[in-house]
């Protein structure tokens, strides 16, 4: 135990410079969240209201990317399956959904989300164990943020005659839904919630290294009597996806993922009259003025490119500091990082958990060696990280360039970084030099200025001295290459519905 | 021509220490709260924390008999079997320091800690203030828990305020100091870590900054404490100046103290957790402390009445 120095030194003089100690003096003891995530062996299709087995009779398995375990078989659908899924979804839309009142629809979605708040517990360990994500993230953000979700749009659908003024609005049918890996079950209510508020059936594809929440949320489906055939979710790799977007049923594609695949959506669906809502790929600004409140903003910018290991389409992955602060700014950077806990997603404790696949972790990794070549400097913090399973520690690059690789391409992952400017002029001309526009941060105490920088910046989402703030009623989406269509709020629903 | 009002001045200050976005940081503390102690982590923090309490009786019926029963307390907190250490202090008005000497000896780690310039307010003549620090000190006060000219802060007098902090550096001679900001007459998180800062100044290495008397409405708190020991680190890289820090008032439970404790961990690192650099200026807390001890070692919890010197009723 430590205990009072016998004198206290008076010796100003002659110290090395000042450094902060976060070693191991006070070690954590591991605290690991052991709810049951009541996963089974083997996950079937699930389509009108049933678990069926795929027609090609083929599974692949699901794994922890913590451990690089096997979690559950999971089955691969093909373009048979696809159709069953469409006809039953067209079938309940034409029979059922699109004829109940909105009131009748929004029992239902009451009913899912408190029997998803019930089951809180269990879908965080799940939603971690297929994911990698922290269990603090998924038990405080992701799944309480899906009900959310729910319990929002619930509200709506018995106002919908409110929701565009002047206008009357009608459910488009049936729309196919396709979602990623990040963040599986809040996008997977993102895409849901208002779709079905809205009078709308639904085929969705969960991402193939992410499908189990998804299924677990079908017994939920079940369990709130949601009539067969509504929502289907069909499960496999990306041809499946091409399945549910090229189908001729769907009156509407949303998509979540990268740029990459949003445009060859946006060909294959060219010469269609399917609406389309996309949310892609992002390179997000934050951006922190001299006069911000560095002690937070270094919060807040630690915030918005570490959250779920940086695989956050609007992560503030480049770093944008005003050359007074810069230096002052690393360094608390720095600092700061060095307590990230990064390691068992499962221990309550971690702040970074495991990277989604192995194939991420090899773009992650190829990318960061690219900023070194470049000549970019990197710091990492020197933390342990366990020997299985898929990690990656949190990397800041500083001095970097807007020519550097690191700064134009999307990671994904935890790295982050860091560019200087000197005139408001040339920070709003930074951040909009990229092919990206779906987010940006701002941190400064003047309120004008952050008036000024939200209509300069070309980015869906601008946050104000604060960052990754999610709310189900603020619609969210992107520009440019970032995509088009907004989620959540009321100008989400306009997206899954026609005007008459 | 410069502003001369004591918005000008807060304002020329605040630009040059830097200001606090009380959302920002009330966020950040409240991740502290989600950390999980357990095991053997739970034990080490609870036996550390105990290690940093200055064990405080501030009342006017204080007594020497209750100030000796106090500093047997602290001295031997319970049962010498569960390993509970020695607190670091005990915290009495400078009419007991002789009585507090009298009844831990002159051999002994326990410190003793005595509030002085008229505390709580601070309102008397500095004169005044000075000769009740050497007096607290000649009866053999080792530490002194100073409260800043409040009035002078507000005003925009930090002159005023700094000088009177230098007198009684000056009037503690070896005694360690404690400058108490009041954090609650400060209202703002500006003004908390502005005031740090103009004491961090004119303090010793080794001497501490304070939250609050416990005399006002509100206390310590993770918000005003992440506040202020994010200046001490600001201070430290930028002088190499390490500043101690003090909480009190408000630390009841175990459960508080280990949030505190991870938000040292945290912010300043391995360095300040010891007695030396940070302190809890509480009493309930110590018998919670020992509580949650017992409770590690047999798996159950005992009723208060098992341990002495318990301020809770029963």
């Amino acid at each position: 135990m430590p205990t009072l120095p016998a004198k206290k030194t008076s010796a100003r003089l002659s110290r090395p410079a000042p450094e902060l100690i976060f070693g191991d003096l006070w070690e954590f003891d591991p605290a690991p969240e052991t709810a049951d995530p009541k996963l089974k062996a083997r996950y079937d299709l699930f389509i009108n209201g049933q678990f069926v087995a795929p027609k090609s009779g083929k599974y692949f398995d699901s794994i922890n990317p913590a451990n690089e375990q096997k979690l559950a078989e999971i089955a691969q659908a093909s373009a048979a399956d696809v159709d069953a899924a469409y006809l039953a979804a067209k079938a309940a839309y034409d029979q059922v959904w699109g004829k109940l009142p909105g009131r009748e629809r929004a029992k239902y979605l009451f009913r899912i989300a408190r029997l998803l708040q019930d089951r809180a517990r269990e879908f965080a360990v799940a939603e971690t164990l297929d994911g990698g994500k922290p269990i603090k993230e998924s038990r405080d953000f992701d799944v309480p943020m899906a009900a959310a979700h729910f319990f929002y749009h619930a509200g709506w659908a018995d106002k919908l005659d409110y929701v565009a003024p002047g206008r009357r609005v009608a459910p488009l049918g049936v729309v196919g839904q396709v979602i990623p890996w990040n963040f599986p079950l809040l996008m997977l209510a993102w895409k849901l919630a208002p779709a079905l508020a809205m009078g709308n059936t639904v085929v969705l594809k969960p991402a193939e290294t992410t499908s189990i929440t998804c299924l677990k949320l079908a017994e939920i489906l079940q369990d709130a009597g949601l009539p067969p055939g509504v929502v289907n979710f069909v499960t496999g790799a990306g041809d499946v996806g091409a399945a549910v977007m090229n189908h001729p049923i769907p009156a509407k594609i949303a998509f979540t993922g990268s740029t990459e695949v949003g445009k060859i959506i946006m060909r294959s669906l060219a010469g269609t009259d399917k609406k389309m809502t996309l949310e892609l790929g992002g390179k997000a600004a934050n951006i922190v003025f001299d006069d911000a409140p560095l002690n937070q903003a270094v919060e807040g910018i630690v915030n918005g490119i570490f959250f779920n290991q940086g695989h956050v389409c609007c992560a503030g992955s480049r770093l944008l500091v005003h050359e007074p602060v810069a230096e002052q700014v690393l360094t608390k950077l720095k600092n700061r990082i060095k307590v990230l806990r990064v390691g068992d997603p499962l221990d309550k404790n971690t702040d970074i958990g495991a990277i989604n696949s192995k194939e991420q972790l090899g773009k992650i990794a190829s990318l960061v060696a690219s900023g070194v070549k470049e000549g970019a400097e990197l710091f990492q913090p020197a933390c342990r990280l366990p020997t299985k399973g898929f990690y990656f520690r949190p990397t800041i690059f500083s001095g970097v360039s807007m020519s550097h690789r690191i700064a134009r391409e999307e990671i994904f992952g935890p790295v982050l970084s860091i560019l200087t400017f000197r005139t408001v002029d040339e920070a709003i001309e930074k951040a909009n030099n990229t092919a990206y526009g779906l987010s940006a941060g701002v941190w400064t105490d003047k309120g004008s200025r952050i008036l000024k920088m939200s209509t300069e910046l070309k980015a869906g989402v601008v946050w104000a001295n604060t960052y990754n703030k999610f709310d189900p009623t603020s619609p969210f989406g992107g520009y440019k290459e970032s995509g088009f269509g907004r989620e959540g709020g009321r100008q989400g629903l306009l997206d899954y519905c026609k005007l008459v | 021509m410069l502003a001369r009002s004591p918005h000008a001045a807060l304002r020329r200050l605040f630009d040059e220490v830097g200001t606090v976005d009380a959302v920002g940081i009330e966020e950040r503390v409240a991740k502290y709260g989600t950390r999980s102690i357990k095991k053997a982590a739970k034990l080490w923090g609870l036996k550390l924390a105990a290690s940093m309490v200055d064990l405080t009786t501030l009342e006017g019926k204080d007594t020497p008999g209750k100030v000796a029963s106090l500093c047997q307390k602290a001295l031997c907190p319970h049962d010498p079997e569960l390993g509970v250490p020695q607190v670091a202090a005990v915290c009495v008005y400078p009419s007991m320091v002789k009585h507090a000497r009298k009844a831990l000896g002159s051999d002994t780690a326990v410190r003793i800690a005595s509030v002085a310039t008229a505390f709580p307010s601070g309102q008397a003549p500095l004169r005044t203030r000075l000769a009740e620090v050497k007096a607290a000190v000649g009866d053999g006060a080792d530490e002194i828990d100073m409260v800043i000219n409040r009035g002078a802060f507000l005003s925009g007098e930090f002159g005023v305020m700094q000088d009177e902090i230098r007198a009684v550096v000056e009037a503690c001679g070896d005694a360690t100091l404690k400058v108490i900001l009041e954090v609650s007459e400060l209202e703002t998180y500006d003004n908390i870590r502005a005031a740090s800062f103009l004491a961090m100044r004119v303090i010793r290495e080794g001497d501490f900054i304070k939250t609050s008397t416990g005399k006002t409405s509100l206390n310590a708190t993770l918000g005003n404490n992440q506040v202020m020991i994010e200046a001490i680190r600001d201070f430290y890289l930028d002088t190499g100046v390490s500043i101690a820090m003090k909480p009190a008032g408000g630390i009841r439970t175990a459960k508080q103290a280990l949030t505190f404790l991870v938000a040292i961990k945290e912010t300043l690192g391995d360095a300040w957790l010891n007695n030396a650099r940070y302190r809890f200026g509480a009493s309930a807390l110590l018998n919670d402390l020992i509580r949650q001890m017992q409770k590690e070692k047999t798996g159950a919890y005992q009723a208060p009445y098992y341990f002495s010197e318990a301020t809770e009723s029963y």
